[in-house]
């Protein structure tokens, strides 16, 4: 058991490490360096310069990883070339106003596609499945920019009832974030809750269907206790990893959602500094993202270990 | 002579068997709704350069923002060029693209895995490993950062999709791989002494071919979403070019009063990627593969 909690470790480990090659070795092989890249037609004489010796880029390219990757690991991602300052101190602020987004709208999304999940099961192909299902895969499958923009073309133009955007600094007080968060909020969990509930209807149908539940129903268990004592536990675990993914999946129309509502965080942050071409940023973003990118998957893969306990007996192999 | 007949009798099958999943998906009323919405957006790519009624690029300061008439069917935007004339354009934009992108990502993606999965060991794992690296990339991250270096022309756009898009792909063909390898027919080809490339190409392609075509088409509408925020966030095709991305962002400052120009592209492209998905799903369900508890990776 310990053994395999240290194997998923290690393998979150290497990932990572492969994605720090990645982002470093793509940055040197497409053409022009960071300076250059920044500095773009001003690129000559003492301010290319200064801005070599300012990132060392004058030493060889792997002493370079070697001293970038170990600051890394020791929690420093460079100098900002754009913002002019330690990228830490542009990272703080952007990463505290995305934890707030992203953690309001799992707490409205989870259990709201829990629930939706289980009444669209429970109530397969009538017209509780059948309408909320139609809402699901429109919310599913409409880019979050459109969605984004009709909610403000309707919630703020035509209603006028909420701020069609955000007009807050990026270290705003948290009660500031609060009401400003509403409609960015509503266009992310509309389509994770859209997502997890696709997948809570379908492992809940599985497990009615197996052979524990039929019998359960023949020794007269009644019907709800059947379903909260043996439908559930069993048909959750399963979408434990799958959600996991999905929330992965959404770092990306995180950024845009951030975008269209001109929210202050990692999300904008991503767009900015491509904007700016300011790579130390650009790849500090990369290693931050893939690292959340790896521990949600290996929390959801240590959860579904604790809670199952079949699992802890078998090898598994992935 | 008798070879050629049964080749014949062969192609005739699969044109049957091709009909037949046709007919399948169409029985349900979400695919018939999904292949009418694709059919439609496909026909009218092929025709809209016919069919426009205007320029796509053509400025004019007299027409700006005008509401939607006999005239401008649309409206037209804050340049003064016809909304509608431009939406049948971008559908044109988009499909292109990402038909492209998607052959791409099929090819590599399918190929690369079939062969991951047969060769296994040292290869596998070490290929598995910079995939999953790939896939923990913000898809969105990976594809600014080549576009703003490279260029936003088609030309880096459609093989930087393919790329992307293929990577999960490639753990799909995998899996499908790993299933069919222990086969019987796989062990007696190879005790028949077929190559490795016989071997993938007369027993594996056939087996593996349904699960990668149904992930194809699900990459394809998942890409289109990548490729129209790409250019919403101004990193997709560059302007003039008629896309719909690019349309919504560049009429979303004034749609509180000219909501038609941001409204147009918003249904092309909602329509379109409902309709991929409807068809992928009916795709799936006609060839018997469960996709609904996968996560969109």
């Amino acid at each position: 058991m310990l053994l395999l909690i240290l194997k998923r470790i290690g393998l979150g480990l290497i990932t990572l490490f492969i994605v720090s090659l990645i982002t470093f070795v793509g940055v040197e092989v497409l053409p022009g360096d960071a300076c250059t890249t920044y500095l773009e037609r001003e690129a000559y004489g003492a301010a290319l310069d200064a801005c070599i010796k300012r990132l060392g880029l004058d030493v060889p390219a792997y002493e370079r990883y070697l001293d970038w990757a170990s600051n890394v690991v020791r929690g420093d991602f460079g100098y900002s070339l754009s913002g002019e300052m330690p990228i830490n101190e542009v990272l703080g602020p952007r990463v505290k106003n995305s934890l707030v987004l992203a953690s309001v709208s799992i707490l409205i999304g989870i259990p709201l596609a829990i629930i939706l999940g289980i009444i669209t099961a429970l109530w397969r192909d009538k017209l509780p499945d059948i309408m909320i299902s139609t809402i699901t895969i429109f919310s599913m499958t409409i880019p979050e920019f459109i969605s984004a923009t009709l909610l403000i073309l309707i919630v703020a133009i035509w209603l006028g009832w909420l701020p069609g955007i955000v007009i807050i600094p990026s270290d705003a007080t948290f009660y500031e974030l609060l009401s400003n968060i509403i409609l960015p909020v509503v266009a992310i969990s509309m389509i994770m809750t859209a997502h997890m509930a696709r997948m809570v209807r379908s492992s809940v149908i599985q497990v009615m269907a197996s052979d524990y539940v039929q019998m359960a129903i023949l020794k007269g268990v009644p019907y709800w206790k059947m379903v909260f004592r043996h439908v559930l536990p069993n048909a959750l675990l399963p979408a434990i990893n799958v959600v996991a993914l999905t929330i992965a999946w959404l770092l990306g129309g995180v950024v845009v959602t951030e975008v269209v509502f001109n929210y202050p965080g990692l999300g904008r942050l991503v767009i900015e500094s491509i904007s700016n071409r300011d790579l130390p940023v650009v790849q500090a973003l990369a290693i931050i993202l893939a690292s959340i990118y790896v521990g949600i998957n290996l929390i959801a893969d240590l959860m579904t270990l604790m809670l199952n306990p079949r699992l802890k007996s078998l090898q598994i192999r992935k | 002579m008798e070879t050629n007949l049964i080749t014949e009798d062969k192609q005739k099958n699969k044109l049957e068997k091709a009909f037949e999943i046709l007919k399948t998906m169409a029985s349900k009323p979400s695919g018939l709704i999904g292949l009418s919405i694709v059919l439609f957006h496909v026909v009218l790519a092929l025709l809209s350069p016919y069919i426009a009624p205007y320029d796509y690029k053509a400025i004019s300061p007299n027409t700006m923002l005008l509401a939607p008439s006999a005239e401008h069917w649309f409206g037209t935007d804050s340049l003064g060029r016809d909304v509608f004339t431009r939406t049948i354009l971008g559908g044109r934009t988009a499909l292109t693209v990402t038909f492209f992108g998607s052959l791409i990502a099929l090819l590599w993606g399918g190929l690369l895995g079939i062969f991951c999965g047969l060769v296994g060991g040292k290869i596998d794992d070490v290929v598995m490993r910079v995939v999953d690296a790939f896939l923990s990339i913000p898809w969105i991250l990976a594809m600014l950062l080549i576009v703003s270096l490279l260029g936003t022309s088609t030309e880096v756009l459609i093989p930087a999709l393919g790329f992307f898009y293929g990577k999960g792909i490639v753990r799909v063909a995998r899996a499908a791989t790993h299933d069919v390898i222990a086969k019987d027919f796989i062990v007696s080809a190879r005790a028949r002494g077929h190559s490795n490339m016989s071997i993938i190409w007369n027993e594996i392609i056939p087996n593996v071919r349904d699960a990668i075509l149904v992930e194809g088409a699900m990459r394809w509408s998942w890409m289109l979403l990548g490729f129209s925020s790409l250019s919403f966030l101004g990193f997709g095709v560059s302007p003039p070019t008629p896309d719909w991305g690019l349309m919504i962002s560049n009429a979303r400052g004034l749609m509180s009063f000219a909501y038609w120009s941001v409204i147009a592209p918003i249904v092309g492209l909602s329509s379109l990627i409902i309709g991929i998905n409807l068809t992928a799903d009916a795709f799936a369900k006609a060839l018997g593969i469960d996709r609904s508890t996968k996560a969109p990776v």
